[in-house]
């Protein structure tokens, strides 16, 4: 059956009732999340994990990438009117879209983001469902060492490639990495790490350490600030009609938006953030009006947005083909798969086919609830910013906590959560990366055991891993990656960093 | 509230914190790993081989945060207010301390007033009534609708029953 026809059967899947219903719950809390400022859609769908044990496979799934897509579209709102990013994706959009709200282009700079987030949403969701067969293809001939050599690749560009300094996003990795070794070594039984208490031999369930590192660590850190914030919301002015010059001004930039945020995304070459600054930088290079950038420029608003859109679809390439999650949300959505038993990657297309297109064409349909959620009930969303402080931050703990009581309430469990809670708030605090921890925790275990199996399969012949060229490349790929940005930020050229990368796509 | 002088809060203090804590989560995952019988079979490693290499990794980079602090290159950190944190922290324990004696409401509902009283909400008259009625709102809707498992203590079995 040719990819067209996949998508037709999973149109099929996706609309049924209750699929629907839980795609626009995902969109819904998705779009909220993304609107308050503090909580992402990392966190949410952590929360939201254990609270769906219950619940339908297909339709969780389908809820859990309908909250990614919803944090993309919701986080412009926050940067637009607060100049408070709502998630990371999102802080390029407050340089030029809160100058636009302040000089009271407020509604267009809202629209461009919306539409710009639908259509890059859209050619990135097709572009999935086009490119996901071929990868499936390509990835049933990878091999252990092909499989260790794109988790490498994933480990550097996740910690160290981008970002302030090589050797905060490492240490972040290696934290991750070493509680990864607690539990029970799922090759040969040994325990590891456990001092004899016996809850640690299950090892760090990624919700608890997710929901501590995003949620707590958050909120200790957003108490932690004695002056107190006085954000000014600004409100909407006018109509959020854009006009013919506008419309001019966007599509080609939410065009190369898509173009630049969807291979980001899908290479394992770090996540929307990256997208979402790449973006802006090529916007600011090309317009017909640098000298705006700065005073609200309408394309560094839909330049970037489209690209987070688009990125974030596209690091559903290597979560659903590979099962290799390249960002924090990619990597507790892994955690979603799992805890229905799926193990994505190449078999699933295979062995669940009616779930796999079901989710890409269910991300279809979400993108165009979000048009509708974000477009003419764009002002319901702001009143969400007036929530006051003490009764958001109180209401996210008591869920935090809710979660992890729900699966296990012992008090082990209970004072992980608070240790990495406090762990992430010290993080944060010297300008560590929190998503590193998270991926080096499910990435760690799943790297060691395909260099082992390969090793295995080799018989302690370390060759092996360089031996094909697809491996050879990857780790190659990996190691350039490693040592570039070291060598440029010790010479003082870390600002060019993002211009490179931009370059070489 | 204000800070005292070499309580860490200066970068190149806290640098050195920093990296003592990461050799010292090097050491034991090194010393744990020396611990097991390590047969490598066909590949030559087992499962010492990680927690070995990610001890090693973990004491380089407290090393190189070392050398990196004597460069000052560690930027400066906002001052932060200890009081709210205190809060926040004495109501998770709490929270854990109750929980299996008081059941998940009670519990939860002073984590709710101590974070909001992190966050400048300290009347307790208000904020107490409305964690508890949050958290109860929260066990029907969970336990009972949900299928999540909460401990619930006397006054959850009260009103919604056993």
């Amino acid at each position: 059956m040719s990819t067209f026809e996949f998508l037709l059967q999973g149109l099929g899947t996706a609309m049924q009732p209750m699929i629907l219903l839980y795609a626009l719950i995902g969109v819904t809390l998705g779009t909220a999340v993304g609107v308050l400022p503090g909580i992402g859609p990392a966190l949410t769908v952590a929360l939201l994990l254990p609270v769906t044990y219950g619940l339908d496979p297909a339709g969780s799934l389908i809820m859990f990438a309908g909250i990614y897509y919803g944090g993309m579209y919701g986080g412009s709102t926050t940067s637009i009117l607060l100049n408070t990013p709502g998630e990371s994706a999102s802080i390029v959009t407050a340089l030029e879209g809160n100058r636009m709200a302040k000089a009271g282009r407020g509604g267009p700079a809202l629209a461009t983001a919306a539409i710009g987030s639908f259509v890059a949403g859209l050619l990135a969701t097709l572009a999935l469902a086009f490119l996901a067969p071929h990868i499936v293809k390509l990835a049933l001939v990878f091999g252990p060492r092909e499989y260790f050599a794109l988790m490498m690749l994933a480990f550097v560009t996740v910690s160290a490639a981008f970002g302030e300094s090589t050797l905060k996003g490492l240490t972040s990795l290696f934290i991750g990495l070493g509680l990864a070794t607690i539990g029970i070594d799922s090759l040969t039984g040994q325990a590891r790490m456990s001092f004899g208490v016996p809850q640690l031999l299950d090892g760090i369930e990624v919700t608890t350490l997710a929901v501590a590192m995003f949620a707590l660590g958050e909120c200790l850190f957003v108490a932690a600030q004695t002056h107190g914030l006085d954000d000014k919301v600004e409100a909407i002015k006018g109509s959020v009609r854009m006009t013919a010059a506008d419309w001019k001004r966007s599509w080609p930039a939410w065009l190369r938006g898509s173009a630049i945020g969807f291979p980001i995304g899908a290479m394992p070459a770090g996540g929307a953030d990256i997208a979402s600054f790449l973006s802006y930088g090529t916007e600011k290079r090309m317009s017909h009006h640098p000298e705006e950038f700065g005073h609200g420029a309408i394309e560094g608003v839909a330049g970037p947005e489209a690209a987070n859109n688009a990125a974030a679809a596209g690091t559903l390439v290597p979560l659903l083909t590979l099962g290799l999650p390249t960002t924090a949300t990619a990597a507790i959505m892994l955690a979603g798969f799992q805890q229905f038993g799926l193990q994505p990657g190449p078999l699933l297309f295979a062995t669940a086919p009616q779930l796999v297109w079901g989710l890409i064409a269910s991300l279809l349909i979400a993108n165009v609830m979000l048009l509708v959620l974000n477009l003419p009930l764009i002002r319901f969303w702001v009143l969400l910013l007036r929530i006051p402080r003490p009764w958001l931050y109180a209401g996210i703990l008591m869920f935090a906590t809710l979660g992890t009581i729900g699966v296990n309430p012992s008090a082990v469990e209970l004072s992980m959560l608070v240790i990495f809670g406090f762990l992430g708030y010290g993080l944060r605090l010297y300008g560590y990366p929190i998503a590193p921890v998270v991926v080096g925790l499910i990435l760690g275990p799943m790297a060691e055991q395909q260099l082992r199996r390969a090793l295995s399969i080799s018989q302690g012949d370390w060759t092996t891993l360089v031996s094909t060229p697809l491996s050879a490349t990857l780790l190659g790929i990996a190691a350039l990656a490693l040592i570039v940005p070291m060598i440029l930020r010790l010479r003082g050229k870390g600002q060019v960093l993002t211009q490179i990368a931009g370059d070489s796509d | 509230m204000t800070g005292t002088p070499g309580t860490g809060r200066s970068p190149d203090g806290a640098a050195f914190i920093i990296a003592g804590l990461l050799a010292v989560f090097g050491a034991v995952l090194l010393w744990d790993a020396s611990l097991i019988p390590d047969k490598g079979g066909y590949a030559g490693i087992g499962p010492a081989a990680m927690p070995k290499v990610v001890g090693w990794g973990l004491i380089a980079l407290a090393a190189a945060t070392v050398a990196g602090a004597f460069k000052g290159r560690l930027a400066s950190v906002p001052r932060q207010n200890p009081v709210p944190l205190l809060l926040i922290g004495a109501g998770l324990i709490a929270q854990i301390a109750l929980l299996h004696v008081a059941g998940f409401a009670l519990a939860t509902g002073i984590l709710f007033a101590a974070t909001a009283a992190a966050f400048g909400k300290r009347n307790l008259i208000l904020t107490l009534p409305l964690g508890y009625a949050l958290a109860f709102g929260i066990y029907g809707i969970f336990d009972g609708l949900l299928q999540l498992n909460l401990p619930g203590g006397w006054l959850e079995t009260l009103i919604y029953g056993g």
